[in-house]
This record gives C-alpha cells, sequence and structure tokens, in this order.
C-alpha cells in the first residue's frame, strides 16, 4: 500500500558548500545545463519585450537593414563604384549586413545584460554566463526576418544559392559566437566601468568599417590581410559571401586566422566573466 | 559529519570602501588616469581603499527544522550573511555549507518585467527563483488562485495596482517550495497585510520541518516565530541563545529604559538660568511601583523643576517618539487648567502629563522635553528626557507588531443588516 510520505524525506538534499574562489576559475557546464530554462525563459523574455508594440518592433526589424543597403548602395555602390565581385551591389552589400547587424545587436544586447539585470543580479544566484548568453539570442529573430528580405531580393535578382549553402549553419554558429565572445568581456567590463556603455556603440560604427560589410575583402592591399584577418568578423562575412552569393574567398589562411581569433576572444572572455562575475553583486 | 541544514564556519565578508565618492563602481577614465598619474609619480599600487569588514570570523550551525532569528542594528552584518548564504555574494574567507534548496523571501517579484503580462511574469520569476517549468505548470494554478488576480492574468503588469503586483510576486515566491528559507523582513516591501502574509507563510514553513532564517528588527515577531536567535554586532556573533534571552540583552543593550531621573543639587542639574530640572519619572497611574507598562495602563509623566526667572509664564511640550524614531505625538501644556498663561514665580513645580491607555503602540519610546517661555521663546530643550517600554501582552491572533505609531481600541459596532 502507497502510504503518504513527508515531501521533505523524499527529496535529495543537495549539499552546497560556499567558499571564497581563488585561482581561475573553470566553467561549471552541469550547474549551467541545469539552469537551461532559465537561459530560454531569458531568452524568450528579451524576444517578447523587443516585439511586445509589434508595429514597431517588427517595423524596425525590417527598416535597420533594408535602409543601411539602399545608403551603402547609393554612396559606395553608385557614387563611389567601389566592385561587388560581379553580383549586383544592394545584394552584395545586404549579404554582409546580415550577420554584421546580428552580430552587432547581440553583441550591444548581450553586453548590456549584466547591467540592465542588476535586481536580478543583486537578489538571486543563477550561473551569470547565462545573462550574456541569452542576450545574444534574441537577435535570431531579428536575423531570421532580415533573411526572408533577402531570399525575397535574391528571387528579384534571379540569384540562386550555390552548394555551399549547406556550410552556412556553421557561419552562423561562428557570427553567433563572436557575438557573445564579444559580449562576456563587455558586459563585465561594463559592470566594473561604466564608461564603456558609450564605448559599445563606437565600437560598433567603426567595426562596421573594419569589415568588409560596404566594400569586399580583396580590395584590401595584401599586406594588410593578415592584421585585417585577425577582425573575427572577416571570416564571417567572407563565409556567408562564399556560401549564398559563391563569391571566391580571398585568402583561407585569413579565413582560418580570423576563426581562431573569434576562439580567442571567447574563451578568454569565458574565464575573464568569471572571473569579475564574484563581484558584480557588490559592485553593480 | 554534521547534519546540519546550515553550517558556517570561519566566514568573514570584506568589502573595499574608495575614500572619494559613494560610487562602487568605477570610470574607465578615471583607471586610466589613474594608471598614467601612477607612471608617473612611480608609486607603488597605492590605492585609496579602505577595508571594511562586514562580516568576520562568524561560525554557527544551524539544524534542519530549526526557526532562527539574525537580530542586530542596520550594518551589522545580518544582509550581507543572507547574500552569501544565497550565493549572490561569495565570503571572503571561511565556508558554509548549505544542505538543501535555499529560497528567499527578499527575492519578492525579483526580475518581473512591466511590458510582460501576469503569466509571463509567473514563468520568468519563478525560472529567475529556480523553478523548473514542470513544476511550475503543476504549481500554475495555485500560484494564480493565491494571488487572486484572476482576470487580470494576461494583462501586463504595468497596469497592475500596487497591491495587486506585490501579491503576484509573493505568490510565486511563496510557491517555491525550500528546504531552506531566507526572510529578510527589513527589505520585505508592502503594506501590513502583505507583511503578515509573509510571516504567515513562514509559519506553515516551519511547521512543515523546514528552517527558517529570519532577519527582522521586529521583535515581537522574532519572539513568536523562533525559538533561537543570533545577535550579530559589527559582522560577529554577540549573543547566540534562546530568543527570549537573546531579545532581552539585545534590548538592554540598544535602548536602555530611563524611566526616572533626579537632581537633588540645582547648581549641577540639568537646565539654565531660566529652569533647571529636579525629577523626571513617568509610571502607571494605578500603581506607582509597577516596573513593566503595558499598553493598557494609563501612564502618567512626572516633570519637577525650578523656575529662576520671576515672572516667566513656563509651558512645557513633550513630544514622543517610537523606537523607529517616528514622532508619535507633541503635546503642550496649554490646557492646563492652573497655571498656564500666568505669571510663574520663583520656586519648584511640578507639572504631569497623562496619557490615557490603549494610545501608544508597544515598543521603546523616548520623550523629548522642551520648555517654552511666554508661548514663544525655547528656554531649554532636553533630547532623551526619559525612556520606557510598553509591552503588549493581549491574546492576539497574528504575531507581527501592529504596524502605526499608536495603538488606539476604537470603537467598533457590527449589525445583521438582512438575514437570507
Amino acid at each position: 500500500m502507497h502510504t503518504p510520505k513527508d515531501p521533505l524525506s523524499e527529496r535529495v538534499f543537495k549539499l552546497k558548500i560556499i567558499k571564497a574562489r581563488q585561482g581561475p576559475v573553470s566553467v561549471n557546464f552541469g550547474e549551467l545545463w541545469e539552469y537551461r530554462e532559465l537561459f530560454w525563459f531569458l531568452a524568450l523574455r528579451d524576444i517578447l519585450i523587443r516585439y511586445k508594440q509589434t508595429v514597431i518592433g517588427v517595423g524596425w526589424a525590417v527598416i535597420q537593414p533594408l535602409a543601411t543597403m539602399i545608403v551603402f548602395s547609393a554612396i559606395f555602390g553608385g557614387l563611389a563604384k567601389l566592385p561587388s565581385d560581379g553580383v549586383p551591389y544592394p545584394i552584395f552589400t545586404f549579404v554582409a549586413l546580415l550577420p554584421w547587424q546580428f552580430f552587432a545587436n547581440s553583441m550591444q544586447a548581450s553586453s548590456r545584460s549584466v547591467v540592465s539585470n542588476s535586481t536580478v543580479v543583486t537578489k538571486v544566484y543563477f550561473p551569470r554566463l547565462i545573462l550574456p548568453a541569452s542576450a545574444v539570442i534574441s537577435g535570431v529573430i531579428d536575423f531570421l526576418i532580415s533573411f526572408g528580405i533577402l531570399i525575397g531580393m535574391m528571387v528579384w535578382y534571379k540569384i540562386l544559392p550555390t552548394e555551399n549553402i549547406i556550410y552556412l549553419p556553421f557561419f552562423l554558429l561562428l557570427s553567433f559566437i563572436a557575438a557573445l565572445a564579444v559580449g562576456l568581456w563587455l558586459s563585465a567590463l561594463i559592470v566594473e566601468f561604466r564608461d564603456f556603455v558609450y564605448i559599445v556603440p563606437f565600437m560598433v560604427q567603426v567595426g562596421q568599417y573594419l569589415s568588409p560589410v560596404a566594400y569586399a575583402h580583396s580590395i584590401v592591399p595584401e599586406k594588410w590581410r593578415l592584421l585585417y584577418s585577425l577582425n573575427p568578423m572577416v571570416s564571417v562575412i567572407d563565409g556567408f559571401r562564399w556560401c549564398l552569393l559563391g563569391a571566391a574567398i580571398p585568402d583561407w589562411s585569413g579565413m582560418i586566422i580570423s576563426s581562431v581569433s573569434v576562439l580567442i576572444i571567447f574563451v578568454s572572455g569565458i574565464f575573464y566573466f568569471r572571473k569579475m562575475e564574484k563581484t558584480f553583486a557588490d559592485i553593480i | 559529519m554534521s547534519n546540519s541544514a546550515i553550517s558556517i564556519n570561519g566566514i568573514g565578508k570584506r568589502y573595499l570602501l574608495g575614500t572619494g565618492g559613494g560610487e562602487r563602481y568605477r570610470l574607465f577614465r578615471d583607471a586610466i588616469a589613474n594608471g598614467v598619474k601612477g607612471l608617473f609619480r612611480n608609486e607603488k599600487g597605492q590605492n585609496n581603499l579602505q577595508e571594511f569588514w562586514a562580516l568576520k570570523d562568524l561560525s554557527f550551525d544551524i539544524e534542519e527544522g530549526e526557526s532562527v532569528a539574525i537580530i542586530g542594528r542596520n550594518g551589522a552584518g545580518k544582509s550581507t550573511l543572507l547574500k552569501i548564504l544565497s550565493q549572490i555574494t561569495s565570503p571572503t574567507e571561511g565556508e558554509a555549507r548549505v544542505r538543501g534548496r535555499i529560497a528567499s523571501l527578499l527575492e519578492v517579484g525579483t526580475g518581473f518585467h512591466p511590458e510582460l503580462s501576469g503569466r509571463e511574469n509567473i514563468y520568468l520569476n519563478a525560472a529567475i527563483l529556480g523553478m523548473r517549468r514542470v513544476e511550475i505548470n503543476n504549481k500554475f494554478n495555485a500560484i494564480v488562485d493565491f494571488s487572486e488576480i484572476g482576470k487580470f492574468l494576461d494583462t501586463p503588469v504595468k497596469r497592475y495596482s500596487s497591491g495587486m503586483y506585490i501579491r503576484l510576486a509573493f505568490a510565486v515566491a511563496a510557491h517555491l517550495d525550500p528546504e531552506i528559507l531566507l526572510v529578510d523582513e527589513v527589505l520585505a516591501v508592502g503594506d501590513a497585510v502583505f507583511q503578515k502574509r509573509c510571516l504567515g507563510k513562514m509559519k506553515d514553513v516551519a511547521k512543515t520541518g523546514r528552517t527558517v532564517l529570519f532577519v527582522s528588527h521586529n521583535m515581537t515577531a522574532v519572539q513568536n516565530l523562533c525559538q533561537r536567535a543570533i545577535w550579530l554586532d559589527q559582522g560577529k556573533v554577540k549573543i547566540d541563545g534562546a530568543t527570549s534571552s537573546v531579545v532581552f540583552e539585545y534590548y538592554k543593550n540598544a535602548f536602555s529604559t530611563e524611566t526616572e531621573g533626579e537632581w537633588a543639587d540645582m547648581s549641577t542639574a540639568p537646565g539654565n538660568d531660566q529652569v533647571r530640572l529636579r525629577k523626571v519619572s513617568i509610571k502607571t497611574v494605578d500603581d506607582p511601583l509597577q516596573t513593566s507598562m503595558t499598553i493598557q495602563m494609563p501612564l502618567v509623566l512626572e516633570f519637577e523643576y525650578w523656575n529662576l526667572v520671576q515672572g516667566s509664564a513656563l509651558n512645557l511640550t513633550l513630544a514622543i517618539y517610537s523606537d523607529q524614531g517616528v514622532c508619535v505625538f507633541n503635546t503642550a501644556s496649554n490646557h492646563e487648567p492652573v497655571w498656564h498663561g500666568k505669571p510663574f514665580p520663583k520656586g519648584l513645580f511640578r507639572s504631569s502629563c497623562y496619557i490615557p491607555k490603549d494610545l501608544l503602540n508597544d515598543g521603546f519610546h523616548t520623550v523629548t522635553l522642551l520648555m517654552v517661555k511666554n508661548s514663544a521663546e525655547v528656554i531649554y530643550m532636553k533630547e532623551n528626557a526619559l525612556t520606557f517600554e510598553l509591552i503588549d501582552n493581549t491574546p492576539r491572533e497574528w504575531h507581527g507588531k501592529w504596524p502605526g505609531a499608536v495603538r488606539p481600541n476604537l470603537k467598533w459596532s457590527t449589525e445583521l443588516i438582512n438575514e437570507s
């Protein structure tokens, strides 16, 4: 016969040891997995809030890339007559704007994530890594909307994607990691140094011109290529053009350098974030 | 290995306080500027930061199922201790072992977003507080019922009244079902009804054999809910023991009651060249020898003083303050029938002020005395002229302190209008 038991007696009492953390701190993957639902809830919250005012929310996701594309097409394609790897300039730049704006929006949301959740950070414990990571997800919807526009444009210009398109998820993942990598660094830095808030938009602006968004990678002089490739978004944008438009990859070594640079920023970002997070609640 | 729910071993928490402004975060601009200055001055990492130990060498165990109160003045480290136990901040030294899931009622409404609906906020808030989705689904209806928000479930919470907002927030926290519950009453928001609910919930939790840690300034609630109390003072345990004795010691230290004062020698008595006090006292009207005063006893405050200036018309004004520092009321002797408004000859006078029963709330009170000349000029003021404690020993239905500065016994009536 089933006897009703005290709910307490059925619980597994986990012993938690709270003490000062010393030295480099590794990531507790088990704990992150335990909190995976919170990760999705926070991502869902960011998305819901972003599109709550539906007209403006979705509208902005359409206007932002389209307007940028039109301006770039007029100035760089029309006036400056920059080469566009043999495809119409508007679609040439739009393919690059897609990952760039995803990176820029997600990275900015990610850098603000800790400070904008300060009330939660000072009151509840959960692995703080969830904050910058879930913030990156919120840019995915904008990305999908832009992607829809791109499909429309490709139909209009009668351009078929190459078979390289199967590699697109890899580059998408790379841009995701790039956004998170920079977001990790900045979100921790902003807690410590509040004026980094003003530096981030500036970084985005400068970063756009240091990435092959409005121009082709191939116009960068040979001797600067290596240095140029340190920019994590270079490989992502080159990859998108390669997958969707069949553009040639300027040089594969640059591609590898850029990808490695993403990983270095990402891993160091995790360690920096983990090092700083123990004091978040004290200084935020 | 002990089976304690919480075992604290030499916990210390150090904060670094900048000597500059109150800003806790820094500006990168300043960091660079300081770094550059340092380069030129060739000083060795001289940082003008001051150490402050919010907690130091703290050790104690809390057994499973115990309800323990943490008391102490503001800044004694009570909230820091709760923050360490709930892992919001990490200790600088020492360690704490915690068995079981911790939840705290200081997290009420954490992560609520005004744009989201009640339903969305329940899920979000519960997830932030550590509930699984399955768990939230199971408890969802109970949470909605408890919060009484009913048809507003799908309305954005920015349109909620503050009462509804707090009810919803509390409903989520109340369904966490933790093994260890932390309550920081100091941070708790909301009205009396809400606080009553918090305390009621605590009692329920304690009854089911769970561990409760209660931080409070409300000694009535502390005494009624916890068997054990720990008095923290400057980050250390001052006394740890049975609640009644700890609270007694705490009160003795925090407020020393001064229900009487007498100065026989006029030349050294408090005052000045116009008036000097000879005696101050507060006692119950019915039995002047009674030492413990309750809120149901009429009280009399007596002041004996010498008037040193011929012909000044004297007035006494009293301000009664509660232990929260709130002025409960101000009263003046300008209704006094015999001497008010008349010139006082030189000599010794006694003025008495009668406080009716069922007026003041329980707790500590202090009295500030003002002596006024010709209804216009304050000639003497004595702060804390008297300090007294009123006890509430009425049988009661709930264990919190009655909110409010006063506790009048008002007339009530209920009648049946129509039986259906």
